[in-house]
């Protein structure tokens, strides 16, 4: 990857985290934790991979992104608004009664989200659905959605899984973030949904596994994803839960919570350092 | 009587006659055979998905596809399509208003023999729970067929509730016609209203015969969109014939019996009674004996008119 791309991707992923940071603050509830932990790879695909137009947020040829984790949603709205899909200014009326921007994403009302979701397992169908519906049309575009590694638990997924790989959805791009963390604390202890890339594999699945914070990993792996055909694939990404703000990393208490203002402030100070 | 034909047989062979005239695919979930969808499947495999047994995916891979402008069909037993697939169909479909259409067969204790696990009795009560769902429960073959088109030319989710057994056409006539939304007045009567959806419109019409006889005046009305349901129809049979009857093949919680006291009580309460399941489960037999067994026969609603009537 050339410097300068790399240089503006980490500007775009330091700015998505910085407006998470004062999403969930502004609305003093909301899911830091694993927000901040794909922000890099949101950057990537806002910044780089995802086929969309902020003036035709609703062209039928668009690439398609769907947020299967949603309660991740203030990633998603970083990255939409850095992106020029809404006001930045929005961003802080996260979660409060009027606002565009509800807790999960909800697609009839936030201009670039494509699925309401964010009950756990929904997502990742509907994402199959949609690469299906572009190969009846004969489209072109591709799908991409982001699961939680916890909420690979949801047997949902796995059907899903199964539905993409039998109708060879070459057009789907699964990420799995595998921060390791869920609410009621570490994966492996609450409910060990490991081994991810021999499920996927099981499944049908061309798999790439790689550190879900290193841009050059991120671009190797779409790339990869768009030369396999005849089925779909999946990319395990290693994460950081709570990745960028040192008191947020690795802490399964920052999955729900939301930041003070002196907490906000040295989350920011550290961001912008 | 005329003909009986299933109403599963009139969906799976509405989704074909309709297949030139309108865009749309269906999906079914390893029960083509059963809901009749397998005709579909025949004429048209490019447009036909088989999602397997896994009917919570069936019902968010349909609202994926509805995203992209694509009306879906999703087929499976009402059991699993209202029943295991709830929150599927309330999150993924319901909640932003997707042009998925739910086609629900072996709804009720019809199914028969194969007992109470498949004997969905609970599926208008869930569907009408959901913000935006239309429910239509069609009385026969013939407005079974109206329905799916009613159903392809609506803009939103909707619930399509048909039957396993074989029910009388009533609505073979060359001025049928099929209003979403709208009750049909089937036959007039003074004394007392039986409100009938699905396949106990036939059983309403026949105990509306039986109580001529006994000096009853019967008025019939079939309620094939339970929801948006017709208050109009329904409060004026209350204040023009002072009691009602309801029949369905659905527990007595939460289905049409609710859906009736509900307009009544606040609009025209009158006296009322209920026939279909009592708040129970089903049982392995023949569809005869079960309905006899679980109350649900023309006489049945006989009864309830006679007992009814008493309380004016």
């Amino acid at each position: 990857m050339e410097e300068s791309k790399r240089k503006s991707l980490q500007e775009l992923a330091r700015n998505i985290r910085i407006d998470i940071v004062e999403e969930v603050a502004a609305a003093k509830s909301g899911h830091p934790g694993g927000s901040l932990s794909i922000a890099d790879v949101m950057a990537y695909l806002y910044g780089v991979e995802l086929r969309v137009d902020p003036k035709d947020p609703k062209n039928p040829d668009r690439d398609r992104f769907v947020l299967s984790k949603g309660h991740c949603a203030p990633a998603l709205y970083a990255a939409l608004a850095e992106k020029g899909f809404f006001p930045k200014e929005e961003l802080t009326t996260l979660r409060k009664l009027g606002s565009r921007l509800q807790g999960h994403p909800d697609m009839t009302l936030t201009p670039g989200v494509d699925l309401s979701a964010g009950s756990l397992g929904l997502g990742i169908s509907s994402a199959a659905g949609m690469a299906l519906a572009g190969k009846i049309a004969g489209k072109d575009y591709r799908v991409y959605t982001i699961v939680g590694d916890g909420e690979s638990e949801e047997g949902q997924v796995w059907e899903a899984s199964m539905f993409a790989a039998h109708y060879k959805l070459d057009n789907l791009c699964v990420i799995l973030d595998w921060n390791g963390l869920q609410i009621d604390g570490p994966i492996a202890e609450v409910m060990n949904s490991a081994p991810h890339k021999e499920k996927f594999e099981a499944f049908g699945f061309h798999v790439i596994s790689i550190d879900g914070h290193d841009f050059d990993q991120i671009e190797k792996a779409f790339n990869e994803a768009k030369t396999i055909k005849g089925k779909p694939t999946a990319i395990v990404m290693k994460t950081v839960k709570g990745k960028g703000v040192s008191f947020m990393e690795n802490q399964v208490g920052w999955h729900g919570k939301a930041p003070n203002e002196e907490q906000k402030l040295a989350a920011l100070a550290e961001l912008n350092a | 009587m005329a003909d009986k034909i299933a109403t599963r047989e009139a969906y799976g062979q509405s989704l074909v006659d309709f297949a030139e005239q309108y865009d749309f695919v269906v999906l079914d979930a390893d029960l083509a055979e059963a809901t009749k969808t397998v005709k579909f499947k025949k004429a048209y495999p490019d447009r036909f998905f088989d999602c397997g047994i896994a009917e919570g995916n069936m019902m968010s891979v349909a609202a994926g596809i509805a995203t992209t402008g694509k009306t879906v069909f999703a087929s499976s037993f009402a059991m699993f399509a209202a029943g295991r697939a709830f929150e599927q169909v309330r999150n993924s479909i319901g909640y932003p208003h997707l042009n998925v259409k739910i086609g629900a067969t072996h709804a009720g204790i019809t199914v028969g023999e194969d007992g109470a696990t498949h004997q969905c009795n609970e599926d208008i009560a869930l569907m009408r729970t959901i913000p935006g769902m239309t429910i239509v429960n069609p009385a026969d073959a013939v407005e079974a067929k109206a329905a799916v088109e009613a159903a392809i030319t609506h803009d939103g989710p909707f619930y399509l509730r048909f039957g396993r057994a074989a029910v009388p056409v009533i609505n073979d006539r060359p001025d049928y016609r099929f209003e979403l939304g709208r009750g049909v007045l089937l036959a007039d009567g003074k004394d007392a209203t039986i409100v009938a959806t699905g396949i106990t419109v036939s059983m309403a019409l026949e105990a509306r015969e039986a109580l001529a006889n006994e000096g009853i005046s019967v008025r019939v009305v079939n309620i094939h969109t339970i929801k948006p349901i017709d208050k109009e129809i329904l409060i004026a049979a209350a204040k023009e014939t002072g009691v009602i009857v309801t029949a369905e093949e659905h527990n007595i919680i939460g289905g049409l019996g609710s859906a009736v006291a509900e307009v009544l009580v606040e609009n025209a309460p009158v006296p009322m009674k209920r026939v279909g399941m009592k708040d129970t489960y089903g049982h392995s037999g023949s569809v005869p004996e079960l309905l006899k067994a679980y109350g649900i026969t023309p006489e049945d609603i006989c009864e309830k008119v006679r007992e009814v009537v008493k309380m004016k």
